[in-house]
């Protein structure tokens, strides 16, 4: 039986020179913005946040240098995401382009496609969605049913994505299509596409999220056409890239950090001397905090020594994401406020902000489920 | 994990493997003392890893100690190894010799005050220390006393006080000491804090909790896999497949969250480092037992089974050297007093 091993993880002095620096540019470039919008973090969409970073060669960090990267180390890369989700940075507008896109491109692209897109996304001119849930495969992805045929040089594609989140303001799209029907071997036959979304035959409707926001897209291809050297990696192989993908998703920081805005707008609310319970609520919370990022870091660790840590990612993630759910709930039972959307004070309006979109914390780069379902794996019961 | 590290896991983990056997567990419950491990552990080098190699020891650090006392907790050995270590270490720290054989510390309360008074070359204790681990069984105890205001460590062998046995839920000892002018058999100015025994205290239960969660782990997915139901392994079932990824969480976390305190005691400034492993070792102590159990059965309910070795002292070690609730708020004061822009800052503070 394997039992995972979490390694306890140093960041080299390199990773710590550049955090200071990564601090001075966060804190001229977010000023004294209030924490309700630093709690959208990731999922605010700013291009000319995204575009700054990319003049600082901060998007690709990892990158070679002839795609416009900076050949710096995964650690300091980690070093440089966790203080972007510390200080709730709106980073949603490179965030699937630095994180998947351009990694999937690296691994799986060719030449042409490396050069075209990679330099791009590295300024912070490029945006990307992904798509891969549809209205019938959530979860269960490898059911997916749009189909790219071939024709004339490339494929044309007929269905539909969901979920598909900054679609209206993104680009591009790496979407997962199927190019051919294997009976009883539905991991067959999937092969993954660079998209534009501009192109004719593809339609995108908003799907509104439950707080009234607009992230989601329903985008429906009709014959859309994408030529031949739009696919990414061979015919038919798009399950195992897109297995490789989804890892980078579950490693990350984002994993635990979500609500930790709501977490410094309680140290704010409490104040220096708090009563013993709000002390013990502060204390537990923190002491969850230090935990996750030993955890997170000891996977960012195991990822720049080239290990596959998909097991301990899956943990960490899992981990994180229940933690992140709680911070709204212990808040909620500590303090007798209300959460609000348009009034009140911080705490009151990240509190509002974050219990709306906790649910989602634990569904969104594979569910809570799914990820129990692959640490049972490993620990041999499946 | 350092090359002594490894060393020392390798050479306890192989002695434990040999030694903490069932029958040695419940001969230990019932009161005798397991003279022939402690020892092998003694022979092996395993009881002083942070004292100098001039004193008898091993020359260590705390990240080495770390893998003895998570050993010691994954085999629920019944000797006070861990609470050695820390013993070892204080008297070290004041420049006093360690004495051959099973030592352990006290006050092990936080709100439990013992004082220490000058007489001639030497001096005497007074005060009362309650459920100090191996408190009559111990060849020593190493108190942490006050001498006014200085923090003293004096070192008092076994009988000096007057003795009140009692013992955990895992039966271990845990005696109530009252010394009444008992005479210390040396004694030095502390060069640690006043309550140095509840904060290293707090750390070795946090990694003995770690080690007992990683056997928790091991025993329930072993006996998930050879349990069969309806006509299946029961591990086979979501239901017991998705409690037990939720119980490697906790072990995990618990796991990285006690080595993490260990590392920083050797960096100086373990107290929030100490604070948070107590507290997430504490949680998922009572909730990964919770799960272990489940898993079980009706048959790790009983005491022919081994999955109570663990469990009974995950309950009773959570409780000890400070509770979650009195940990949470040490670390809470804390970070509230510093405030909100010093959160992160410090939690990435290397």
């Amino acid at each position: 039986m394997s039992v995972f091993h979490f390694e306890l993880r140093d960041l080299p002095p390199e990773a710590e020179a550049f955090r200071d620096e990564v601090r001075v540019f966060l804190r001229e470039a977010l000023g004294t913005r209030p924490t309700v919008r630093r709690a959208r973090s990731w999922g605010g969409f700013d291009p000319e946040f995204s575009r700054k970073l990319g003049a600082r060669g901060w998007i690709g960090l990892t990158w070679p240098k002839k795609y416009g990267g900076q050949e710096r180390s995964f650690l300091e890369r980690y070093v440089l995401l966790e203080e972007l989700l510390a200080a709730g940075a709106p980073a949603g507008a490179h965030w699937v382009a630095e994180r998947q896109s351009g990694p999937l491109l690296l691994r799986f692209g060719t030449e042409a496609q490396r050069e075209r897109f990679l330099p791009a996304i590295a300024r912070g001119e490029l945006s990307f969605a992904i798509g891969m849930s549809e209205p019938d495969s959530g979860s269960d992805l490898a059911s997916i049913r749009t189909r790219a045929v071939r024709k004339d040089g490339g494929y044309v594609v007929n269905g539909t994505k969901v979920w598909t989140s900054n679609a209206h303001r993104s680009q591009y799209a790496i979407a997962l299509f199927r190019t051919a029907v294997v009976p009883d071997k539905k991991h067959e036959g999937l092969s993954q596409f660079l998209v534009d979304l501009k192109s004719p035959g593809i339609t995108i409707r908003p799907i509104i999220n439950l707080a009234g926001s607009h992230d989601f897209n329903e985008v429906v291809f009709q014959d859309a056409f994408v030529p031949e050297d739009m696919r990414v990696g061979g015919d038919g192989d798009g399950w195992k890239q897109v297995t490789t993908e989804l890892a980078f998703e579950r490693s990350g920081p984002e994993r635990y950090l979500s609500s930790i805005a709501l977490v410094l707008a309680l140290i704010e609310h409490v104040g220096a001397d708090p009563d013993p319970r709000a002390a013990e609520v502060l204390g537990r919370l923190t002491a969850q905090l230090m935990t996750l990022r030993q955890m997170s870091l000891s996977v960012a660790g195991m990822l720049q020594a080239g290990q596959n840590p998909n097991l301990e990612a899956a943990v960490v993630k899992d981990v994180g994401t229940t933690f992140e759910q709680s911070v709204p709930e212990v808040v909620h039972a500590l303090m007798d406020i209300e959460p609000t959307i348009d009034t009140g004070g911080d705490l009151q309006q990240t509190l509002g902000y974050l219990v709306q979109r906790a649910p989602s914390f634990s569904l969104r780069g594979g569910t809570r489920e799914v990820l129990r379902g692959i640490i049972a794996r490993g620990l041999g019961l499946r | 994990m350092g090359e002594l590290g490894r060393l020392l896991s390798d050479t306890v983990t192989r002695l434990f493997n040999n030694l903490v056997t069932k029958e040695l567990i419940e001969s230990a419950e019932k009161g005798a003392w397991p003279d022939k491990l402690w020892r092998a552990l003694e022979e092996g080098g395993l009881t002083l890893p942070l004292v100098p190699e001039a004193h008898g020891g091993a020359g260590g650090a705390w990240a080495d100690a770390h893998t003895v006392v998570r050993a010691a907790g994954k085999h629920t050995a019944p000797v006070p190894l861990a609470e050695t270590i820390v013993a070892g270490w204080l008297l070290g720290q004041a420049g006093l010799d360690v004495p051959m054989g099973p030592l352990t510390i006290a006050p092990v309360h936080r709100d439990e005050r013992l004082r220490f008074a000058r007489a001639g070359g030497g001096g005497t204790l007074h005060g009362t220390a309650t459920r100090v681990p191996w408190g009559a069984t111990a060849g020593h105890v190493v108190i942490v006393a006050e001498d006014g205001a200085t923090p003293v460590v004096a070192l008092v062998a076994r009988g000096a006080g007057r003795v009140t046995a009692d013992r955990s839920l895992a039966l271990e000892p845990r005696d109530t000491l009252v010394f009444d002018g008992a005479p210390v058999v040396a004694a030095a100015p502390a060069r640690v804090a006043p309550d140095a025994v509840v904060l290293y205290g707090a750390m070795i239960r946090a990694a003995q909790m770690a080690g007992a969660l990683e056997s928790l782990l091991e025993q329930s997915a072993r006996y998930a896999t050879e349990r069969k139901q309806f006509g299946k392994p029961i591990g086979n079932f979501q239901a017991i497949q998705h409690n037990l990824a939720l119980l490697a969480g906790h072990v995990a976390a618990a796991g990285i969250a006690a080595e993490h305190a260990f590392v920083a005691a050797d960096r100086g400034e373990p107290r929030l480092a100490v604070a948070a492993a107590k507290v997430r070792a504490g949680e998922a102590a009572g909730l990964g037992a919770g799960i272990a159990h489940q898993v079980h059965g009706a048959i790790g309910f009983t005491y022919e089974h081994s999955l109570h070795f663990a469990t009974r002292r995950l309950w009773s070690w959570r409780a000890e050297f400070g509770s979650e609730s009195q940990w949470a708020q040490v670390l809470g004061r804390a970070i509230a007093a510093r405030g909100a822009n010093q959160l992160w800052p410090d939690l990435t503070m290397r």
